[in-house]
């Protein structure tokens, strides 16, 4: 279980983005964070990989463990080695390298070649599109593909926490969906826990088993992923739904939005 | 074109290529650094003449040739580790321009103090090759040439081996295209610098024993040093292949105008010719030969 402890995450030795963030994900299981824009779903999966100090961030308290490791003292490369993968947002390839390099960097902390092989041959069974295209320069791809390979690439370290920002981000639907069934079979078949960032919710939460949402640097809500489905406050925040065929008038639109700054 | 003008173009074009693979081995060395780190080494001139004076001065005192050109390259590495840890590590994330700084203080900090320990004399680097020049057929090889060039090729086919295909060169490259997503992988970002630096540190030691023995070790040695813009600028900044493409095209532009325009003007034109080129590409491709234009899809 990777599980997050009350962290707080200062930027700069002055700004203070995570304040006392709390979440855990089970294993076998995915894990959804939502929220806004700016809200520190980003920063919490840097903190979990290790990536903060590289941004002038740090986490000044709480702890973050992996089945009671703690990872918030480690560097990047011994948390990858340590069974945590990062997905990146942006689907950021190593542009100049090929797809089967681009493949090979992420195992760069493993040192078995059959068992790289073996990954490898997963990586092209869940995504066969990537096999065909082992030789190109990964710059080239389209961009579902990219995601698809920058997935493989995290997948390579053998990782057993795999950390997901934001796979949906500017991807048409029909390879949006693709993406998203993958993520499934990653958990019911690959075994791998998962934790999701996302800000379609209405995705995440389809898939995921449990969920948080994440308001400014704080947990605001969570549940398991049916239950805030159907919680208000997500419907009309979040999935932009409302009770069916209701008219509403600005007023209440607006009264409702007052209730809920905290929110937002 | 007389019998006679063919043999001189074909001399000064051997010449040329030859004096161009010398060239690029030290453009490797800045390369590597500006791939990996990002760092201009303005010092790169610098560190090939300490490395000729480690070489020179340990044949000074009498140890076989062999073991000076390894002092020089241990030396090297020991000094280029020292030099990241201590100096560059604390400018990381720092504007470029305080790196860029940083290496022209070491520069002059280099010149000088070699100057003050060993005295501004030349210092003889004699290799164990014989003076007389060989003959190909009408073209004539003066043997220092040919082995600087020589092993100038075998680590450029070497290191260009070691990029391309071996696991370690493929994750210097990730870190190159990308630091924190190659962090994200598991690379251990601050090694890999160190790596950079420490394979500078030997294409350094091997460029000072070369071009130390070709024009002797003094405080005039860097400028061999300053051809390593022309060439990279036309090359490419982050290209490998761009320094050897680069610095044979400057090897055999410098010895053309050398043999052709010099008797004309008195000389001095080898010196400012490899600039002018430098501008001309400048404006024509800004990222050189074969540097890295991103990679855009639209």
């Amino acid at each position: 279980m990777l599980s997050i402890n009350n962290i707080e995450v200062v930027f700069d030795g002055t700004i203070l983005v995570l304040k006392g963030v709390t979440l855990a994900a089970h294993e076998g299981k995915i894990t959804a964070l939502l929220g806004a824009n700016g809200a520190g779903k980003t920063t919490t999966l840097k903190a979990i990989s290790g990536l903060l100090a590289a941004e002038r961030g740090a986490v000044t308290a709480g702890s973050i463990e992996l089945d009671g490791t703690r990872l918030d003292r480690m560097a990047p490369h011994d948390i990858v080695a340590g069974g945590v993968a990062q997905v990146f947002e942006g689907r950021r390839v190593f542009d100049g390298l090929s797809v089967e390099e681009n493949l090979l960097v992420g195992a760069h902390t493993r040192t078995n070649l059959t068992r790289i092989r073996a990954s490898m041959e997963e990586v092209f069974s869940y995504f066969p599109i990537l096999k065909e295209r082992r030789g190109q320069a990964a710059g080239y791809l389209s961009g579902g593909e990219q995601q698809m390979l920058v997935i493989g690439r995290a997948l390579m370290s053998d990782p057993q926490v795999i950390l997901f920002d934001e796979p949906s981000l500017g991807l048409a639907p029909l390879i949006v969906e693709n993406i998203f069934r993958i993520i499934g079979r990653l958990r019911d078949e690959g075994k791998h826990t998962i934790l999701l960032v996302e800000q379609n919710a209405a995705l995440a939460l389809a898939i995921a088993d449990h969920a948080y949402v994440m308001e400014t640097g704080r947990i605001a809500l969570e549940g398991p992923a049916a239950e805030l489905r159907q919680n208000p406050e997500i419907r009309e925040s979040y999935l932009g739904l409302n009770d069916a065929g209701a008219r509403r008038s600005y007023r209440d639109v607006k009264r409702n939005r007052r209730r809920q700054r905290w929110l937002a | 074109m007389s019998e006679f003008d063919l043999q001189f173009t074909l001399l000064l074009v051997t010449s040329g290529l030859m004096i161009g693979m010398m060239y690029a081995l030290i453009a490797l060395g800045f390369v590597l650094v500006y791939k990996a780190t990002d760092a201009i080494n303005f010092a790169q001139g610098e560190f090939v003449m300490l490395a000729g004076l480690m070489a020179a001065v340990s044949i000074d005192t009498s140890l076989p040739f062999i073991v000076a050109v390894l002092i020089a390259i241990a030396g090297m590495i020991a000094f280029c580790f020292g030099l990241e840890r201590v100096v560059l590590r604390q400018l990381l994330g720092r504007p470029i321009i305080a790196v860029v700084m940083a290496t022209i203080g070491l520069a002059a900090l280099i010149r000088g103090a070699s100057t003050l320990s060993f005295g501004p004399g030349v210092r003889a680097l004699p290799l164990p090759v014989s003076d007389d020049p060989l003959f190909l057929g009408p073209i004539m090889l003066p043997p220092v040439q040919m082995v600087g060039a020589g092993v100038s090729l075998v680590f450029l086919l070497g290191f260009t081996w070691f990029f391309l295909k071996t696991r370690m060169g493929v994750a210097m490259q990730a870190v190159a295209s990308n630091q924190t997503v190659a962090m994200g992988m598991g690379i251990n970002v601050q090694r890999y610098f160190a790596l950079a630096w420490a394979l500078t540190g030997i294409v350094s030691a091997l460029g000072g024993v070369i071009w130390g023995a070709m024009l002797g070790v003094d405080n005039q040695l860097p400028l061999v040093g300053l051809k390593v813009f022309p060439v990279v600028i036309l090359g490419g900044l982050d290209s490998v292949i761009g320094a050897v493409v680069g610095g044979l095209i400057i090897g055999v532009v410098e010895a053309l105008a050398a043999g052709y325009f010099d008797p004309l003007v008195g000389g001095g034109t080898k010196d400012f010719v490899p600039y002018l080129l430098m501008i001309i590409v400048l404006m024509v491709r800004p990222y050189g030969l074969f540097g890295k234009r991103k990679i855009q899809r639209i």
